[in-house]
């Protein structure tokens, strides 16, 4: 059984390197955006260790810096993740019997680990169970030691970190580039980019979120015969 | 800047709402059941438009009527996108688009 557990790791090991690169960049940048506005490094870390989530923490650096309010925090933090739901969905069978490991398979769901767990297969002489708990676990520590790296140089170097904020955008525009090379319908992507430009335009700043995913909701269910149909 | 009880608060806040969003399926159809097709559909295209809006949050700020009119974003956007789709390397698309931005902001349109 051992043998078998070690041989998960090698295995699973060598699968999660894109994602090393990756989230030790990304952990970076998100470390340094959080300690350049003021905070100590051990926060930036404690987020790793529970939020673990790329664009969900980058949001929540916006979160800390703009004032206390925990709704907004709630809302922004259910918008951010939304698409998460989707990849629980298809994880059903891949999770069923994984019993202690579970909520940790589910905590750690995020869109690297999601995309290596559905299209990464298990080599014959490995637990599979513990393949997939090694990928999951592999990937958070590679953001973890990404955001402390980032997070300690931002706070004893000083350096004009204007603009480092962009990463967070840069991350969307990559998941939406990812997005519309993945789907043959492109009508939810420029129903979102749409309806939330003129919602901006039209209630400002500051309550154009909530009326952009009303409008959303409303339209995507409107256009939901010939989305299917063209699926 | 938050009291260090509100930072704590804070990020409970956005740590339960992050795992509420990956533990929803498993939580309603905790049997693997029949998933209502309505549930499905949104679940299918609502990430879609959510991430669309969420660029538009990031760029909410800009003030396209005054200089310099949103062209660093412009600009940074249209590297990441052109560079994403060529490569589909992270630390090409997103780090250099980050370090992109920050010159354009720093230097060249300070």
């Amino acid at each position: 059984m051992k043998n078998r557990i070690l041989e998960s790791f090698k295995a699973a090991f060598p699968k999660t390197l894109p994602v090393f690169l990756g989230y030790l960049f990304l952990g970076t940048a998100f470390g340094v955006s959080l300690t350049s506005r003021g905070y100590h490094f051990g926060w930036a870390i404690l987020m790793s260790l529970t939020i673990y989530a790329g664009s969900g923490q980058f949001l929540g650096v916006n979160i800390l810096t703009s004032g206390f309010n925990l709704i907004s925090a709630a809302f922004m933090t259910l918008m951010v993740n939304l698409r998460h739901i989707f990849y629980g969905l298809s994880m059903f069978d891949k999770f069923d019997g994984m019993g202690k490991k579970k909520p940790y398979m589910i905590f750690s769901l995020t869109d690297e680990t999601y995309s290596l767990l559905f299209s990464t297969k298990p080599p014959k002489n490995v637990d599979e169970k513990w393949f997939y708990f090694f990928i999951a676990i592999l990937n958070q520590s590679y953001w973890i030691l990404g955001s402390t790296i980032g997070a300690v140089a931002g706070y004893l170097i000083k350096f004009d970190s204007t603009g480092i904020e962009f990463a967070m955008t840069a991350l969307f525009v990559v998941i939406f580039v990812e997005q519309w090379e993945g789907s043959k319908n492109h009508l939810p992507s420029i129903l979102g980019l749409g309806i939330s430009l003129i919602c901006l335009v039209v209630f400002g700043m500051e309550y154009f979120i909530a009326f952009s995913m009303l409008g959303i909701l409303i339209s995507l269910l409107a256009v939901k015969k010939g989305v299917e149909k063209n699926a | 800047m938050l009291s260090t009880t509100q930072v704590i608060l804070s990020i409970i806040v956005m740590a339960v709402c992050t795992f509420l969003t990956r533990a929803i399926p498993f939580i309603l159809f905790p049997n693997n059941e029949k998933i209502p097709p309505i549930v499905l559909y949104l679940g299918k295209v609502l990430p879609y438009s959510v991430i669309a809006m969420l660029i538009i949050y990031c760029v909410k700020g800009i003030s396209i009527f005054v200089w310099p009119h949103g062209l660093p974003e412009l600009i940074a956007i249209a590297y990441v996108i052109i560079v994403h789709k060529w490569r589909h390397n992270l630390v090409l698309s997103i780090g250099g688009g980050t370090v992109l931005y920050m010159f354009l902001i720093q230097v060249a349109f300070a």
